[in-house]
């Protein structure tokens, strides 16, 4: 296993998921996070969409494999479900883009160092229908230049400071960083009067 | 400058900025419960790490434990198994759980306040989308991951990004029959569902200032489905009173000196937001949702709204909710005939929703054919319905009367909804297969307008059924 953290660009096939508000209980119906490790979610992932419509793209020949999904608006909404990008990533995706993005989705996907950027309704039209076109063909998330590169055109994208410097520079998985602060935890503790006792 | 309680509890809480550029954040109050957090222990485990302040996390179990028996072993063994995974990881790292046997089990957002561990100017997080609820004492309350349980679990910290700061102001005064439920899903049509994506939303005004404790922690539980990760009403008198006594709270002098602390971490008059919002309350009626999302809502005497009339870009998810529900536009919401009530979860599962509910329930029968469920949201909430005899007004009127849980609102345990059945539920999403059933359709409301619907087998105007 690759131990470079590192995330300045992911390259791979696309797969468009068209739609907007689909929510992490789409991703993940609730009845598979009775488990007390995330293995194996990949299988699941938009089971229930997929057994409603032979033609999800998670169904489709032409997507397997492929390991960036090109959304709608408030994809990932509702639930702090971690199981829904877990889902994903152990499905094969590595990276998202989309219009816009639950927050406690967008956290968790960072987290696990799967960027999600953010372009126009206009541009995201035309990559979803554009790789629908060509899915086989690779498909750049420029995470470090905030663009999208496909058939020759660069799209621009957008991904906050924080999320953008954690998964350039590998320092996403947080609990390292967050140890680092040392005895500056409890000092700020100690600042806080409900913590003393008032 | 004047500050806001955001900008204050925000700084008092940082511990520094990191390379990032964000915030390391300390965590007061850590809340945890059986589905977010088996990965997070182990992760812990791996990592050879303890928890850095185990007396500032607090478990519970709600999502996946049965409301009928909860005799152990659990008919479920994969519920038995997380309930297991939760007692042994708490017990190996030294962390209070609120078990069965503690007579304080219950959601984890209603025995927060309930107990007094939630607090105004706290941080406080938990894997729980709704953690918001508990902004509603004035802290600074936020769902997380799994990954940033293990961080708090370790650390006592997260790396956050400091949200934008939305004033939402609700003027005017709420019409009878019109409670906070309403209130919210309001806001929620008005502002958008994703219109509070990177804010964090402070109601006030008027009809916010003159809610209860419990009306605000239902206002307050679902900010995140507008969006909002963060959602905080100002600590006023009504907080303080709400606090006072309670198992967790500063008690003799020290609760003193906290109130003057508490008032000191609330937004100063002239303080800036990014963006105020204005609802008008008077506006408000009951309100039903009739999509796949809390934005697709109608007053109850409005019909279900025609694509054609939506801003375009909605339109598609008009369409899919309309094909979904199997509903057509202009028919009236009113008369919607349902197959299952179910009253309680975080957003609408404490006492004052129960009486709500029993007001309407007493001395009438839910209709043939209806299965209708009250489920309180903790045991202390059990126990006081039962006292005051709603317990018997439900049972009389043909609710099952259950044991506290999450229950129906995300079907993790036994209570789901069969195929394509209708549910009047007081619960705080209505998505696509959320109810335990793929098919299954959630039409949102009060607890007293889910008895209504109960009482009359299709949606009702609980206005016209108190009347």
């Amino acid at each position: 296993m690759s131990t470079d953290l590192r995330r300045r660009q992911v390259v791979g096939r696309g797969l468009p998921l068209p739609g907007n508000d689909i929510d992490t209980d789409r991703i993940i119906p609730a009845r598979f996070l009775k488990a007390v490790t995330f293995a194996g979610l990949g299988e699941h992932a938009f089971e229930d969409a997929r057994k409603v419509d032979p033609e999800h793209p998670f169904n489709q020949k032409a997507y397997q494999g492929a390991s960036i999904m090109v959304v709608g608006q408030n994809f990932g909404c509702g639930s702090s479900r971690e199981h829904a990008p877990q889902a994903l990533l152990d499905w094969g995706i590595g990276a998202l883009v989309g219009g816009s993005f639950g927050e406690i989705f967008f956290g968790n996907c960072t987290t696990n160092g799967m960027p999600c950027l953010t372009a126009s309704p206009a541009d995201l039209e035309w990559l979803q229908r554009e790789v629908g076109r060509r899915p086989g063909e690779p498909l750049t998330v420029d995470v470090e230049r905030r663009e999208i590169r496909f058939a020759g055109r660069t799209i621009t994208a957008a991904i906050p400071d924080g999320a953008r410097n954690v998964l350039v520079d590998g320092s996403w998985n947080t609990t390292g960083v967050l140890l680092e602060a040392g005895g500056a935890i409890e000092a700020t503790a100690r600042r806080l009067p409900y913590v003393t006792g008032f | 400058m004047a500050q806001t309680l955001l900008d204050k509890v925000w700084e008092a809480h940082t511990v520094r900025t990191l390379p990032s550029g964000q915030t390391q954040l300390l965590i007061g109050l850590h809340l945890i419960h059986e589905v977010t957090t088996p990965q997070a222990f182990d992760m812990l485990k791996d990592l050879k790490l303890k928890v850095r302040m185990p007396e500032r996390t607090f478990g519970t179990l709600d999502h996946i434990i049965p409301t009928t028996s909860q005799v152990r072993p659990y008919a479920d063994p994969m519920a038995e198994e997380m309930a297991e995974h939760m007692i042994r990881n708490t017990r190996d790292f030294g962390l209070p759980l609120f078990d069965l046997d503690s007579g304080r089990q219950g959601i984890v957002h209603v025995i927060g306040p309930e107990l007094g561990l939630s607090q105004p100017g706290m941080t406080i997080a938990c894997g729980d989308s709704h953690t918001s609820t508990h902004g509603a004492v004035g802290a600074i309350a936020f769902g997380i991951g799994t990954s940033q349980v293990r961080d708090v679990l370790a650390t006592q910290c997260l790396a956050m990004a400091k949200p934008r700061l939305r004033q939402v102001r609700v003027d005017g005064a709420l019409a009878r029959g019109v409670t906070a439920k309403d209130v919210i899903l309001a806001i929620i049509r008005q502002l958008g569902v994703k219109g509070g994506v990177g804010y964090a939303y402070e109601y006030a005004g008027p009809v916010v200032e003159r809610m209860t404790m419990e009306e605000r922690l239902t206002l307050c539980n679902m900010s995140i489905e507008g969006g909002a990760r963060f959602g905080y009403v100002n600590p006023d008198q009504t907080t303080f009173d709400y606090l006072r006594g309670r198992p967790y709270a500063p008690a003799g002098d020290a609760f003193e000196r906290a109130v003057t602390w508490w008032k000191s971490v609330a937004t100063e008059s002239g303080a800036r937001y990014d963006d105020v919002a204005h609802v008008d309350g008077s506006a408000i009626e009951p309100v039903v949702t009739w999509g796949i999302n809390p934005g697709m809502s109608v007053s109850v005497s409005e019909r279900i709204p025609d694509p054609a009339s939506a801003p375009e870009s909605d339109r598609p998810t008009y369409r899919e909710a309309l094909a979904f529900m199997g509903f057509a536009p202009g028919q009236p919401i009113k008369g919607t005939k349902i197959d299952v009530a179910f009253v309680g979860s975080c957003t609408n599962g404490r006492l004052s929703d129960l009486r709500a509910a029993a007001e309407v329930a007493k001395g009438r029968k839910v209709a043939p054919g209806v299965r209708a469920l009250i489920v309180p949201g903790s045991q202390q909430v059990a126990k006081a319905a039962e006292a005051e005899g709603l317990a018997d007004v439900f049972t009389a009127a043909g609710f099952e009367w259950r044991r506290a849980g999450c229950s129906m609102c995300l079907g993790m345990n036994d209570d789901k909804l069969k195929g394509r059945e209708v549910s009047a539920s007081s619960s705080n999403r209505n998505f696509i297969g959320r109810q335990g059933s793929p098919t299954g359709r959630t039409l949102l409301m009060s607890p007293a307008m889910v008895a209504a619907a109960a009482i009359a087998g299709a949606v009702a105007d609980v206005r016209e059924v108190l009347r």
